[in-house]
Order: structure tokens, then sequence, then C-alpha cells
């Protein structure tokens, strides 16, 4: 390994670090005689960057030279920065040194375009199958699907690949042809239409022959920017939802947008990131996911934006107070997770536990369920103190929604100093 | 009161459960064979930790709780926290004395004590899967220094063993003072009577493989490069990678 390889990886690095995606879950396989490594099927995050966010695999890019001028990526053409570009077996030695370590969980590899989609495609597809064939590579592969890749390649990745993803980036196609004047919808949901397919097939040829290799095992993934343009939130989940409807996707991602190009007169001018925004947005995530909601009960016509205040399941509560109080004692599974503050693990060990006894307001304390928001919408053994029809849904909202005073009252006339960076 | 006296081992909290019904006297607290005993000891007893006893203990144990429980035993025992002997005592008589499963019954409570001590214990377990951090050294041995809140090297060998098969590994406690060394076919505990080779676990230099600086380097160059730093937010960053794990994180070290 040369030292040149130090100033690469921090270039390419810097390149990929916004793609928000870093999940290593969805594939168990074991391990092999005279190969390296394995794959846990739960997600292992190796560390945690001062942002919070999980690395767990080696997100990198194969070069940042791109011949597209896309609004919102850093690595557009017309950015002057610097440009550098792996070798194959740079990335190889770099993902099995680093594996070895125990620093990752195995290789997310991404690009910009040079010459042709298919030429790009083919050099990932090649780092992939380097990894895979000749050095009998168990760990995790996460390839990007470049758009406009042809049929043929998309497969052969997927052969080799865990996971493939294609960004959609921005939810409504008038705006990524305002952003990205030279790419459309159709040339990402194409590729993502390989994906499926290829899975469709090879699910179906494995029915006859259970040892042939399963093709990209871990589904597909999407990622959306999210505040770089003006989609609501009720533009924006409706497209997961319609993405989570097909077979194979897994997850969409949600990335605020950070302002990167402030030159570009087509951006919004943003201090920072929309952060509670993109946490709201997978709250519901998660709610259209996990808790049985469906998305028209998370935002409609006359909530096209979700409540930056409060999360979208107290805010749903709120709005429907005849839903409640539930009886933790009596409701079922799926009404006690519409509860604000019981979560799923919680409901479970509800369910579970009731069948011994009834639940007092201590046990609920005990099993962790959060008392501050579901005193509100439950009953259990003792009579509810006070639940969302005794007051009411402002008040609710009023006495959650305010702020605990800070220890420090900070002097209101005095002046501030600014250190900038 | 009622006092039991053993020798501390998790064989030992076993036939103490033997004795208990076999003499149809329960004890209120377990100490272990020199520990001076309460004010109030109304009876004292010793129990000899015999394998006959263990395993019938043990047995009957499987018949009447699933697997998964029997594992959140050992995990509330490696915990070695101060009073986790006598929760997994009380936990299993009252298994025994119920003529149902207890496993769910979670307004009991010992039954959520004990899950919570198990899920506290592997989470332990899932940090350092995550957190270890092999060093190469100069005869081609991966070695990882760390120190865990609990004894938790026990559960996290097998991960190991399958992912590195073909690497030479040492997983070393140093707070325990104990590890386990992996050489590519079977599993060996090892004891180190001089720490000093790698104070504040970094190996000393001179005992690295040749490229191990340039792979830690890279690494650190790797995880600085890949922050987004209009998103910084230490709090949550503490949160997810508290700060007693720091010393053995190549990349915050």
């Amino acid at each position: 390994m040369k030292p040149e390889v130090l100033s690469k990886l921090e270039i390419l690095a810097e390149s990929a670090k916004y793609d928000v995606s870093c999940a290593s879950s969805g594939v168990t396989r074991n391990k092999t005689a005279g190969g390296i490594g394995n794959t846990a099927g739960w997600g292992i995050c190796h560390s945690f960057t001062e942002d919070g966010r999980c690395v767990s695999l080696l997100k990198i890019m194969l070069t940042n030279y791109c011949i597209y001028d896309c609004a919102y990526c850093i690595n557009r053409r017309s950015n002057d920065l610097k440009r550098a570009t792996f070798s194959v077996d740079e990335l190889v030695e770099l993902t099995i040194g680093f594996y070895r370590r125990n620093y990752i969980e195995g290789l997310f590899l991404s690009s910009g375009v040079i010459n042709t989609p298919d030429y790009t495609m083919e050099r990932l597809v090649r780092v992939a199958k380097e990894l895979r064939v000749t050095h009998r590579f168990n760990g995790y592969i996460h390839l990007k699907s470049i758009p406009g890749a042809s049929e043929e390649l998309v497969h052969e990745a997927g052969l080799y690949a865990d996971r493939l993803s294609v960004n959609i980036e921005i939810a409504t196609e008038k705006n990524l042809k305002l952003l990205a004047p030279e790419k459309d919808h159709e040339s990402v949901f194409k590729p993502m239409q390989f994906i499926q397919q290829g899975m469709i097939e090879n699910a179906e040829l494995r029915k006859n022959a259970p040892k042939l290799r399963k093709f990209a095992p871990a589904g597909q993934s999407t990622q959306l920017i999210i505040g770089a343009t003006d989609e609501n939130d009720k533009a924006i989940l409706l497209t997961s939802d319609m993405l989570y409807n097909k077979p194979g996707m897994k997850r969409v991602y949600y990335s605020g947008y950070v302002p990167v190009n402030t030159y570009d007169q087509r951006l919004p001018a943003l201090k920072q990131p929309p952060l509670v925004r993109e946490n709201r947005l997978y709250q519901a995530d998660w709610l259209m996911r996990f808790y049985g909601f469906n998305v028209n009960e998370i935002v409609d016509d006359r909530f096209p934006n979700l409540d930056l205040e409060i999360d979208p399941k107290l805010s749903w509560a709120l709005r429907h107070p005849g839903q409640f109080p539930v009886d933790v004692n009596t409701a079922d599974y799926s009404m006690l997770l519409r509860v604000p503050g019981i979560g799923v693990k919680s409901a479970k060990t509800i369910v579970m536990a009731r069948r011994f006894t009834k639940l007092r307001t201590y046990d609920l304390k005990k099993i962790g369920i959060v008392m501050k928001k579901a005193q509100y919408f439950i009953t259990c053994l003792e009579l509810p103190i006070r639940t969302v029809h005794e007051t009411s849904p402002e008040y609710v909202r009023k006495v959650l929604t305010e702020k605990k005073a800070t220890k420090k009252a900070v002097d209101p006339s005095q002046l501030t100093l600014v250190f900038p960076e | 009161m009622i006092i039991f006296h053993y020798d501390k081992s998790f064989e030992g909290l076993l036939s103490v459960v033997f004795d208990a019904y076999l003499r149809r006297s329960f004890p209120e607290q377990l100490l272990a064979f020199n520990e001076p005993e309460p004010l109030f000891t109304v009876t004292s007893h010793t129990v000899y930790t015999e394998s006959e006893k263990t395993e019938r203990v043990w047995k009957s144990l499987e018949k009447k709780v699933e697997k998964n429980t029997l594992n959140m035993i050992s995990y509330a025992w490696l915990s070695e926290l101060p009073g986790a002997d006598e929760l997994i005592y009380r936990y299993i008589c009252k298994t025994f004395d119920s003529p149902y499963s207890i496993e769910t019954n979670f307004a009991d409570k010992d039954v959520l004590q004990l899950r919570q001590l198990a899920q506290k214990v592997s989470k332990e377990k899932h940090r350092m899967i995550e957190f270890i951090r092999f060093q190469k050294t100069a005869d081609d041995t991966y070695f990882a220094p760390i120190h865990p809140d609990y004894n938790v090297i026990p559960l996290i060998v097998t991960h190991f063993k399958n992912r590195y098969a073909d690497q030479e590994w040492i997983i070393y406690d140093t707070g325990r003072n104990y590890g386990m060394h992996f050489n590519t076919r079977k599993l060996t505990e090892v004891s180190f009577t001089d720490t000093s080779l790698f104070p504040d676990g970094k190996i000393n230099e001179e005992l690295l493989a040749d490229n191990e600086q340039l792979y830690q380097q890279l690494w650190k160059k790797y995880f600085k490069a890949i922050t987004i730093k209009e998103r910084i937010n230490p709090k949550l960053h503490r949160q997810h990678l508290p700060k007693r794990y720091w010393k053995y994180l190549t990349e915050k070290g």
C-alpha cells in the first residue's frame, strides 16, 4: 500500500460523505473455507462520526470526476475541487485491510460518471467482482447503480453486491429537471426496475437451483434530498410510499440538503441543513413501515407538511382524539402501537405481560413507556387522571412542547460574541 | 435470616438452588465463603459445588424455560454485578415454583430486572463487536485490547472466530486481565503478566507490523473526512460512542 493512497482516500471520502445510506443489514452469509469474513445479518456500526452518523461500511467513491453538472452535488463538473481516482487494486487492498482490523463491515462504492454510464458501471462491477471472486470476500458490498447503465451491467452487479441503490434525489421530475437538466426520472427508475426484475427472475431460478448465487440479497435502497427544492412533505412521503410498495425496496433515505454550492441561484439560501424536518420525515417513514400507518393518515391535503414541533404520531393522535383513551389491558396490539409514547418493543412487552396481571401505571413506567406522552392517551388499572378528553388536544400540545427553562438564564441585553471558524 | 455460603461461581449458584430445595430452606442472602454474616443470621449453610447438582438444576431449567431465557440467565451472570447472583437465584426459584411459565410476566420485579440486566450485558456485547480494533503485530497476530463494563469476552469470541477464521487474533480484557487467543483452529485462554507492552491500549511501535501505522493513519483520515461539518452534533456523537470507549478506538485515540 503506497502512502499516496492517503490523500486519495481523503478526497474521495469527502466526496462520498453526502450519501447518507450506510446500512449493512439484511443478509447473512457464513464464512467459507479459504474466504475472508462473513455477514452478520443485523447491521453493525463500527463507529460514529462527529455528526452522529453510523460508520458501517467504507463509503467511498471510485472517482469524483463527473460529466454531469447537478446543482445539488458537490462533485458537479463546474466545481473547482481536488479530483482523484482509485485503481481497482488499491480499493480492494484498502477494503480488506480495514475489514481485517474490524474497522468496517464492507464496502459502499459509488462513483462520479466518467465517459458514459456504462463505462463507469463496468468499473464499479469490476471492483465487486475482484473482491468476491479473486479474494473470496464474504463481507458486505453495496454498489451504486449508475443512472443510465445497461441492464446487463446492473444484472452483473447484482450477482456480486448485497445491495444496489439508485438515488432519486429529487422527488418530482419537474424539480429534478430544474436542478439537473441532464437527468430525468426515467434514467433513475429504469435501473430500479432492472434490479427489481433481476431479483424476481433470480428468485424464480433459485426454486429449481437453490445453490445459485442470490441476486442483491439485501434488496435496494434510494435517497431523497430534502429542502433543496420546494416539494412539500406530502409529495416526498407519497414518493417513498410508492417506492416501498415495490418488491425489494428496503430503505428510502432522506438527506437534509447541506448547502454545498451556495453560488447557484437555483438553490435556496439555507443557513443550515433542515435537520428537524429530516428527522420528522424519518419518523413518518418508521410509522409507515413498522407502525401500520397509511401515508394518507400522516399527511393529507389539509396538513401537507409534517409538524416540526411534535412528532407525526403525536400529531396524528391530537388530530384524532376520538380514538383515545386506549385501555392498555385490553386494546389490540395495532392500537397500542398508535399510542404516543409506546413503541414497538413496549407494545410487545405489554401484550406479553398483561396475560399474567392487569398492568398499572407503575408497571408501565418500569416496562419503559414514555408516560409523559402516553398518560393523555391511555387508561390502565387505575382511573385515568387527565386524558386528552378531560383536557384538550391544544392543552396536551402546549404541555408537551413547552421548553424546560435552561439552567443558566442568559441576560437578553447581553451581546454575544461570535467566533467565526 | 437464612444465609448460604458458596464459591461465587455459576456452577456454585446452581448448587445453591439444589441445596435450597433439598433442605427446604430458602436463603435470603448469598455470601462468599469468607464473607462475614449479618447480625441476625438464623441459619447458615455452606454449599459445596458438585457437578451432579449443577447438571440436575440446569437440566430441569432447560425443560421449564426457553433457550432464550437460559441465555438471559448466563448474560445476567456475566454482568458480575453485586446482587446479580441473588436475582438469578430468585428467578430460578420462581420458575420452579410456578406451574406455568413466568418468562414474560414483566409486572414481576425479578422477571423484569433479569431481562433488563441481560439486555445491558447484551448491549455491551454488541458494542464490543462494533468497537474492537485490531492492531496487526510483527508476527502477524491481530491484537485487540478492550475493557468492557461486563465480562463479555465469552459472548463475543464466536462472532470473531467465524468472521476472522483465517487470521490469528487475540482479544484481551485489560481490566479483568485475561484474553482469548485464536490460532485459526481453536481458542485458548491467555493471560499476560507484562502488560507494559500495550500501555493505554496502544501496542509499542516496535512490535507492530510494517504497514500497521499506515492503516491506522488511513482510518483516522477516513474517519475525519467522512464527517459532515455542517451537521456536527457532539451530544449525539457521545450518545452513540460513549467516551469510555474512546481509549481503545483507533480513530479517537
